[in-house]
């Protein structure tokens, strides 16, 4: 069982009264990955979460977890499970190492085992010191980290976390992404989230979903390569004639830009055909020339740039 | 077996870690207490043929403490999980719907019978305070605790089953006490129309609970109340598991 993807999930579709949530989606996730889920609000990834945990059934395709049919075979899915909904929902009245030994003991932990692993994931989660106190009464930060030790406390072999850093500070947030990451190797993970650092740092894998569809899946390196037009800058002292010249009949640009800057440099805008890197051989023709080269940069294209571009309603006809 | 103890466990802390058990409780004693005081004015140091656990029945406090009580204990036990979302949590475990099901059931049942006890002091103090056996008698008492068990039985599954249908408590807690007085006041309808003895008077008779908690209280035991309790229960809770279970096919 330990060979083939984690999650497969093909055609499948999910309609609430009225509104499809989720159409046609057809992915699959390997084993160690840590995948995340980008879109906006009502794109589908908790829907899509929620039918992969197996608590709401898809009305069409199919969904497989480590092999396991998440309908048909629900409870065996279920032990394989870590699943943190959205919002995190804790019994506030329980203290923190009740309620995770609860937990374990509902997801079939003996009572020696339950407390080892209700130890480790305290110390995982950085708990040790609330251990005792009563949940209701923790900040935001430490309910979260609860609810994150809950998903790991029977040792999953897919961790599913539905927005697992909102409304957290900063340093927080820092740290539950150093223990998501931490995860991976061990466990696969798929996280779900419209913070798109979050992503970049977190996941090896991005997915984009909107209305329902993966609009996008890949690395976020290779998003990047493939979305990013390439431009470079560089910014040259020479005379302008010379530069405008030397661009010319400089075979990988398709267009370039230049303007004067400061003192007799000149910022030339470079979009190269294929996105391809130029640099080093824009540096050796300066060099060639005896120009003085003060800056030379490939801009690279966040996520967020990206994620623009693909949710576009324009672009959905030409996605992936 | 271990899911369903540790939720039967969690259920029944929910009742006493919070106020709610307790308020619960306090409220049934009182009830309990101010029957109690009526029952010895009615006594009035005279003798009585009557069981003390009749005396007690005839006060109509016991239907107070049951109508009232039955809705607010079984109210949170799916609304309250649904509202904040620890549903989802729970039910996403390897923990089978039957099993969350009769294990809330069983919390309920459990805390029921506990709100009870204080009634057996009060039946142990008239016995005390009359030095008469005949003031407390063990098998007619252990039958009253048994219909006292059964119709909560009743009550707490159709709780169960008003609890499992909404995510609001105050929801829960009216259709529970809408159902639960719909069957209490059956057993007034059946009194008005016996004269007839129509099949329909005669089929109310089966349901009129008034009359066969009273037997109870007599230390009649008649299996033919069990098996209608039984039933009633194992009905609901079957409902209430199809509720469960309905939001995979919803």
């Amino acid at each position: 069982m330990s060979t083939g993807p984690m999650i497969e999930v093909s055609n499948l579709t999910k309609r609430y009264a009225g509104n499809t949530a989720i159409s046609d989606l057809s992915f699959s996730v390997g084993r160690g990955e840590i995948v995340g889920l980008l879109g906006e609000n009502g794109a589908g990834k908790s829907t899509t979460m929620r039918i992969l945990s197996c608590f709401l059934p898809a009305n069409s395709g199919t969904a497989r977890v480590a092999g396991f049919d998440v309908f048909f075979q629900a409870d065996e899915v279920r032990r394989r499970i870590g699943y943190m909904p959205e919002n995190n929902p804790l019994h506030p009245e329980m203290r923190v190492r009740e309620y995770l030994k609860f937990r374990a003991r509902l997801k079939g932990l003996g009572i020696r085992r339950s407390r080892e692993r209700v130890d480790v994931v305290l110390q995982q989660c950085g708990l040790t010191d609330v251990q005792k106190k009563i949940i209701g009464h923790l900040s935001k930060g430490y309910r979260q980290r609860v609810g994150l030790a809950d998903a790991l406390v029977h040792e999953p072999e897919l961790i599913i976390l539905d927005e697992p850093t909102i409304g957290l500070d900063p340093h927080q947030i820092r740290s539950v992404r150093q223990l998501i990451k931490n995860l991976g190797g061990n466990h696969t993970v798929l996280i779900s989230t419209h913070i798109l650092s979050e992503v970049e740092m977190t996941c090896n894998r991005v997915m984009i979903m909107r209305g329902g569809k993966i609009l996008v899946s890949d690395t976020s390196e290779n998003l990047r390569k493939d979305m990013s037009d390439g431009q470079i800058i560089a910014e040259i002292a020479a005379p302008l004639e010379e530069l405008k010249n030397c661009w010319e009949e400089m075979a990988g640009i398709e267009h370039f830009d230049i303007a004067p800057a400061d003192g007799e440099f000149f910022r030339c805008a470079l979009i190269p055909l294929n996105g391809e890197d130029l640099r080093a051989q824009i540096f050796s023709r300066a060099k060639e020339r005896g120009w003085m080269l003060r800056e030379l940069s490939r801009r690279q294209q966040s996520l967020e740039d990206i994620y623009m571009r693909v949710t576009r309603p324009d672009h959905e006809g030409d996605a992936t | 077996m271990q899911a369903f103890l540790t939720l039967t466990r969690r259920e029944l802390a929910g009742f006493f870690v919070s106020l709610t058990g307790y308020v619960i409780i306090a409220a049934a004693v009182f009830q309990m207490g101010l029957s109690f005081v009526i029952l010895l004015n009615n006594l009035n140091g005279e003798a009585t043929p009557m069981p003390v656990t009749e005396i007690f029945y005839v006060t109509a406090f016991f239907w107070l403490i049951l109508l009232l009580s039955a809705p607010v204990i079984t109210m949170r036990l799916f609304a309250l999980e649904k509202y904040s979302g620890t549903f989802e949590t729970l039910m996403t475990t390897p923990v089978g719907d039957l099993q969350v099901v009769l294990a809330k059931f069983f919390a309920a049942m459990i805390f029921y019978m506990v709100m009870w006890l204080p009634l057996l002091g009060c039946i142990l103090l008239v016995r005390y305070f009359t030095h008469e056996s005949a003031g407390f008698d063990l098998p007619i008492a252990a039958s009253t605790y048994l219909g006292i068990f059964l119709i909560g039985c009743l009550y707490m599954s159709l709780g169960c089953f008003a609890s499992a249908l909404t995510r609001s408590q105050i929801i829960a807690a009216m259709i529970s006490f809408v159902i639960g007085i719909t069957f209490f006041l059956l057993s007034f309808l059946s009194e008005q129309i016996n004269i007839g003895k129509t099949w329909g008077a005669q089929a109310l008779s089966y349901v009129a609970m008034r009359e066969q908690m009273r037997d109870f209280t007599r230390g009649i035991i008649d299996t033919r109340y069990i098996v209608f309790y039984l039933s009633l229960t194992i009905f609901f809770l079957f409902l209430t598991y199809r509720v469960i279970e309905s939001r995979r096919w919803k």
